[in-house]
């Protein structure tokens, strides 16, 4: 590897998506946007103590439990991913 | 418009609690962690729980840990905020704060996927401290000390895995071998690949050990193991000798002993009798406790039950693990077992509690075990138990919590000087409403009548070092009455006091002798009961009189003014006279100096509205020494001397300073500043307390002298945590009041009005509001004023609740059930307890235990109409068959055949997993009957969705139903169509109406403006906002503004262009021609937003109001965490720019506690406009004064004006 190669765009970009967890790329597809967002999301509500607590009154349910579930969802936010088209 | 943004109520909800020896020594203290604000909270002598020191932190706290290095005695504390950087602070005792040792930036701020913050894990024996994010993310900092015997900490250490979730991290206690850390991680990169669900659903979550060699100075992952799928929560077990080592990994239903190269041992958690079969049990919240010889754990479940776990070890062997049910009490976000027999539980809604231990579970009770497990075809076989009333723990304090407002409103129904502030908190059986008035709380000892009005009253004591007072003496128009003070308080004769003339003044005089001021002379009664008597000349009559312990001033009928001291040998010697020009209206002497023989001042208060400090050195006697003029006649004199302070817990660092306040005639109260050698005035500041000339006497609080000052209500000005707070009590009217200390009582005022004599003592010092209390049945959502009764008509639903009916038979069952099985016990503890337990008349209160768990799609709802004079509910329904409601207002039609109807909207069945559905949706309509105490239906009108939002316009009614606002009118039958549109793009939820536009909130879309044409009868928008807000809260602030709040903690508001609002009035149209061509997929028109401001906490309801009388308006708002702010309208330029000024030096020169930039967490979402941070300016006091001067030199003031700043704009707001 050159040390030009450093520069260039495309290793800059890889960079990003290695280090940031959600970096898109160019041939993103709607699923991994949303599983993206979605995570981020989930993240998010757990981060902020008084939304957790929004939405655990919300559903009637401890903030734990309210933790728990946002945490379970990460795995599968949008459900499982659409089938590969073969390239 | 700009705004100046106050914190009235700081948060009280608590989200994270660590508990510790923060200030050094053997004290027990707990930091509590309230969102934005962190607290250190100390249980005194008496099991009372004391605030110490609360900070605002401008950002997010996430997470709170404490360590302590090994041989310290201290305990630092390490907070994960949304900073991106970890920071290690120090309580500072001696300054009573907290220093920030290190700050340590590590990534991005805010609450991120893999910025670390959310987890924080300390090695049990000091040595470093892991910090993780939700995914991927975690840092290990290694904790040293250096040659000074100060705290380093290292460059981090990464231990990152990506496609990792994280659910939970501890550190694992190893004694001195190399520091580990254990994990519960998720890998979930080949889920996402696997279209056919097979890798999903084999994912498995992992135990992982991080090892910290710190020889090497890395990270490795030690070891990994597959642990049960439901695992969300780590707890340390001792090691290193003390246990065996490893962690307990809490999973739903389950509690699994692990560690390395150790089987599992697991055990079920026990289940309650009435948990529906589908639902799980998880554990929410844990303590540990440690002591040399044994360990054990505390885990609370998400119904509240706390289970008792004990290991049976040889050496690091485990053999057996034991789960054993302890105690209910309400669900708690963190728990603390305190050294000294304590559990401190933060409850996630509601009060928290400190609770003392009994028994630590030694008896039998239900209990699983590891040894016990059964596995059968369906899975482990559960252990069921029924919860029982408290047997380990006893309540011995609350710290009040309004966690969450979900309604609030501010409205004077009392009719008292200052409104009231209607909040309804809670949730589920903890639901109350709570009125909360500006004051503090007062607890009233004892009420006595006289035999007639008196008007004044003083305390004595007999000798100068006696701690408590000797007598109550009380003036009459014509008589005096003495009451001795002991173990009860009675009438005496033999005091020595005159009892057939008023009195105008008692007091001690001397060491040990006591002196009765009367019209006629002055009476001085001697230890050994001699008596002197000093008369005055002629037919003059003594008017006024001040005195402090050695010197004794009194003015004679036409101006003259005697002055007395107190020679060595004890008598009152006459020493000067003074003529004044005209009649004295008041006089005070200052108190003697710490050791001085005399005070060097008087203060003479004339009619001529002049208040003259005089001499009372013998070189310069009675010289004037300063003149003030003031506004109006002063009524009374009051010289209250500040001690010098150091900072400390009561206080920061001031030096020694005199001030001389002075109630004038016009109800104001005077105060300004004496300067101690020359006697010159400066620095004067006033304030409107009442109607009544405020009467001011000195009183103590705290140890320290306050003042009490009486007009038509009475104030306390006191120094709390450096600031001087001028406070209204919660109490009626008083006439004259003095200190009050005996044996039950060591810090009372006694205090006269009409013809009663109180004892008093002033509660929770610091606070600005004081509450009472109406408990509620369900999670109250809304409520309206029925605005001509002064009721409170309030809607209450709870989702997968049984119904009253329902739970009152599986009560019925229960208790049934347990008498038969324990009828011995039972009979056997009520004679032991002498058949005193008032936990029997109600053993199950929900309020305790919560409603049992039902099915998710039940519900259960009220509507209930409440008296707030006397907290009586007149009227309450439940609503059946699953039906909740959800909106409610008030409405009068145009026919008035009923006149002011009550409309509910309603939702039967609704669901919102997997999806939101519902059996069907209505609009009740009710009418008051019995002066509006009881409702009565008069019908319901189905409707396709759930009506989230109502409104009265026009004489007709506005229902927000789903994306559909539609105007009703009243039928016999149902309510009648007329109008509807449908364009909405979510969800309705608010609805404001003024003149003939409407104001919409949509839940996801911000508002738009509609009008209606009567003409067409047609609903149009005509304006919408261009930025997707997630509506909570709005409020009409006037016809082209609209103020909301959104879910994510910013209040915001937004008005219509002045042309654009004329052009659509003057339209003929109205604008609509326009409308048929909107932009951006929206309305023709955008508004503007005008204020944009992040409070870090979902607001949840605004009021516009002015709390005080006379004060101007503003905005205040409530919120999930029981903050209660308010945003206030500046009204000149001068203001906003000085306020912006400061606030600009304070971020500069004082950054936040917790590495949050300060403007960037009030831009968090959006930038920040026109909105000044009284909060962070608020902070100024407790700058060192070097800085504070500093800053005061740019803003080209002194501190003290910035102070006097300060304390005007906060008394404009309450």
């Amino acid at each position: 590897m050159q040390a030009s190669d450093r520069f260039n765009i495309n290793s800059q970009l890889e960079h990003l998506q290695a280090k940031y967890v959600g970096t898109g790329h160019a041939d993103l597809n709607r699923f991994e946007w949303a599983v993206n967002i979605q995570r981020d999301s989930y993240a998010s509500y757990v981060g902020h103590y008084p939304v957790l607590a929004y939405f655990a009154i919300a559903e009637n349910e401890s903030i734990g439990r309210e933790r728990y579930n946002f945490m379970q969802k990460m795995l599968l936010p949008c459900g499982l991913p659409p089938e590969r088209e073969d390239d | 418009m700009y705004l100046y943004n106050l914190t009235l109520q700081r948060p009280t909800g608590i989200l994270a609690a660590i508990y510790g020896n923060f200030s050094g020594g053997k004290v027990q203290e707990i930091v509590v962690a309230r969102g934005k604000v962190l607290d250190l909270v100390r249980p005194d002598e008496n099991g009372k729980l004391q605030t110490i020191l609360s900070v605002e932190i401008f950002g997010a706290i996430r997470s709170l840990a404490q360590f302590r290095l090994t041989g310290a005695q201290k305990d630092y504390i390490v907070v994960g905020s949304d900073s991106g950087r970890i920071v290690i602070l120090d309580y500072n005792k001696e300054k009573n704060v907290f220093d920030k040792i290190h700050q340590e930036t590590y990534g991005k701020s805010g609450c991120r996927r893999i910025v670390p913050g959310q987890y924080l894990a300390i090695d049990p024996k000091g040595r470093a401290v892991m910090i993780g994010a939700c995914e991927k993310q975690k840092l290990v900092y290694v904790l040293n000390r250096d040659t000074a015997a100060r705290l380093t900490i290292s460059s981090p250490l990464e231990a990152h895995k990506s496609h990792t979730v994280t659910y939970s991290i501890c550190g694992v206690d190893c004694g001195f071998d190399n520091p580990i850390f254990a994990s519960i991680e998720l890998d979930y990169s080949e889920a996402d690949q696997d279209s056919t669900g097979q890798a999903a659903s084999e994912a498995q979550k992992n135990l992982t050990f991080y090892e910290l060699d710190l020889g090497l100075n890395h990270v490795s992952r030690k070891w990994s193991e597959q642990v049960d799928n439901g695992a969300n929560m780590l707890v340390t077990v001792p090691g290193g000798g003390d246990g065996p080592s490893g962690v307990l990994v809490c999973a739903e239903n389950f509690v699994i002993y692990k560690n390395q190269g150790h089987p599992d041992v697991r055990a079920v958690i026990p289940r309650r009798a009435d948990l529906p079969a589908e639902r799980g049990v998880l554990i929410v919240s844990a303590a540990t406790h440690k002591q040399k010889s044994m360990f054990f754990f505390l885990l609370q479940t998400e119904y509240g039950d706390i289970f008792k776990v004990t290991l049976e070890h040889d050496n690091d062997r485990v053999t057996e693990l034991k789960i054993k049910y302890f105690d209910t009490i309400p669900v708690s976000a963190a728990m603390c077992v305190l050294k000294s027999g304590f559990l401190f539980a933060a409850s996630e809604f509601g009060n928290h509690a400190l609770y003392q231990f009994q028994a630590i579970g030694e008896e039998e009770d239900v209990e699983a075990s590891s040894m016990t497990l059964m596995e059968t075809e369906e899975g482990f076989q559960p252990v069921f138990f029924q919860p029982r009333g408290l047997k380990n723990l006893v309540r011995i304090d609350q710290l009040e919590s309004l966690m969450p407002i979900m309604d609030m409103k501010v409205n004077n129904l009392f009719e008292e000087e200052t409104p009231q502030i209607f909040t309804l908190c809670g949730r589920g059986p903890r639901s109350s409403l709570r009125i909360l008035r500006t004051g503090l709380a007062i607890s009233e000892m004892a009420v006595s009548q006289l035999p007639g009005v008196p008007s004044a009253v003083w305390t004595v004591k007999k000798n100068v070092n006696d701690e408590f007072d000797a007598y109550i003496v009380v003036s009459f128009a014509n008589a005096t009455l003495v009451l001795s003070i002991g173990e009860t308080v009675e009438e005496v004769s033999d005091s020595g006091f005159l009892d057939t003339t008023p009195s105008l003044a008692v007091s001690l005089i001397g060491d040990d002798s006591l002196m009765q001021v009367h019209p006629n002379g002055i009476r001085h009664i001697r230890e050994d009961g001699r008596i002197n008597e000093w008369r005055t000349p002629g037919k003059r009559t003594i008017v006024k009189v001040g005195s402090n312990r050695l010197q004794v001033v009194i003015a004679l009928s036409g101006g003259e003014l005697v002055y007395f001291v107190v020679d060595l040998t004890g008598n009152l010697k006459e020493v000067e006279k003074h003529e004044m020009s005209g009649d004295v209206a008041c006089l005070d002497i200052a108190p003697v100096p710490e050791g001085r023989q005399r005070s060097r001042f008087l203060a003479v208060g004339s009619y001529d509205n002049t208040i003259r400090i005089l001499s009372l050195d013998p070189d310069d006697c009675m010289q004037i020494l300063s003149v003030q003029s003031v506004s109006s006649a002063p009524e009374s004199l009051l010289f209250l001397e500040v001690q010098a302070s150091v900072g400390g817990e009561d206080g920061a660092d001031h030096p020694a300073s005199l001030f001389l306040n002075a109630g004038l005639q016009n109800g104001v109260l005077f105060r300004t500043m004496v300067d101690m050698v020359t006697g010159q005035l400066s620095d004067s500041r006033s304030r409107f307390l009442g109607l009544r000339a405020p009467k001011l006497f000195s009183i103590v609080v705290r140890g320290r002298r306050a003042m009490l000052c009486l007009s038509s209500r009475p104030w306390l000005g006191y120094i709390h945590q450096g600031h001087f707070l001028l406070t209204p009590l919660s109490y009626e009217t008083l006439e004259f009041a003095a200190s009050f200390s005996s044996d039950q009582c060591a810090e009372g005022v006694v205090a006269v009005a009409g013809d009663a004599l109180r004892v008093f003592t002033i509660e929770r010092l610091g606070e600005t509001f004081n509450e009472t209390v109406v408990p509620l049945r369900y999670t109250p959502r809304k409520f309206v004023l029925h605005p001509k009764r002064k009721l409170l008509v309030m809607i209450e639903s709870d989702q997968g609740a049984f119904t009253a009916e329902e739970r009152e038979a599986a009560k019925k069952e229960c208790f049934e059930a347990a008498g038969m099985g324990e009828n011995g016990n039972a009979n056997n503890e009520q004679m032991e307890n002498g058949g005193e337990d008032e936990d029997k008349d109600d053993p199950l209160s929900d309020e305790q235990y919560g409603y049992p768990k039902a099915e998710s799609d039940k519900w259960v709802s009220c509507i209930r109409v409440l008296d707030p004079r006397t907290s009586t509910t007149t009227c309450l329904l439940e609503l059946q068959d699953n039906e909740a409601a959800f909106s409610i207002c008030t409405v009068n039609f145009h026919d008035k055949e009923y006149g002011t109807l009550l409309a509910v909207g309603t939702a039967k069945g609704l669901q919102f997993w997997p999806k939101r559905s519902l059996a069907a949706g209505f609009i009740h309509i009710y009418r008051f009957k019995d002066d509006g105490k009881t409702l009565e239906l008069l019908h319901k009108t189905q409707v396709e969705g759930v009506p989230l939002a109502l409104c009265q316009f026009q004489g007709r009614l506005l229902a927000g139903i789903g994306p559909v606002l539609r105007l009703y009118d009243l039928g016999k039958k149902r309510l009648l169509r007329k109008c509807e549109n449908k364009l909405f793009p979510n969800t309705i939820v608010n609805i404001h109406t003024y003149r003939d536009r409407i104001y919409v909130g949509d839940i996801q879309e911000s508002f738009h403006f509609c009008k209606y044409r009567r003409d067409e009868n047609q609903l149009y928008i005509f304006a919408d906002d261009c930025v997707p807000r997630w509506v909570t809260a709005s409020l009409h602030i006037d016809f082209d503004t609209v103020a909301g709040a959104d879910k994510f903690g910013n209040i915001y508001f937004v008005r219509l262009p002045q042309d654009v609002s004329d052009e659509i009035e003057e339209d003929p149209t109205g604008g609509k021609i326009k409308w048929e061509q909107g932009k951006l997929n929206g309305a023709p028109n955008k508004v503007e937003e005008i204020v944009q401001y992040h409070i870090g906490d979902v607001v949840t309801s605004l009021q516009k109001a002015s709390l005080i009388p006379g004060g101007g308006e503003c905005i205040i708002y409530g919120t999930v965490m029981g903050c209660l702010g308010a945003l206030l309208p500046f009204t000149s330029r001068d203001d906003v720019d000085f306020f912006s000024h400061l606030e600009m030096y304070m971020r500069q020169e004082h950054p936040p506690l917790c590495g949050r930039d300060h403007m960037a967490f009030r831009s968090a979402y959006f930038p920040v406009k026109d909105v000044i941070d009284g909060d962070l300016c608020e902070q100024f006091p407790t700058l060192p004064m070097d800085l504070q001067r500093k800053i005061a030199d740019e803003l080209d003031r002194t501190p003290g004006e910035i102070l006097k700043k300060l304390e005007e704009v906060r008394n404009k707001i309450v």
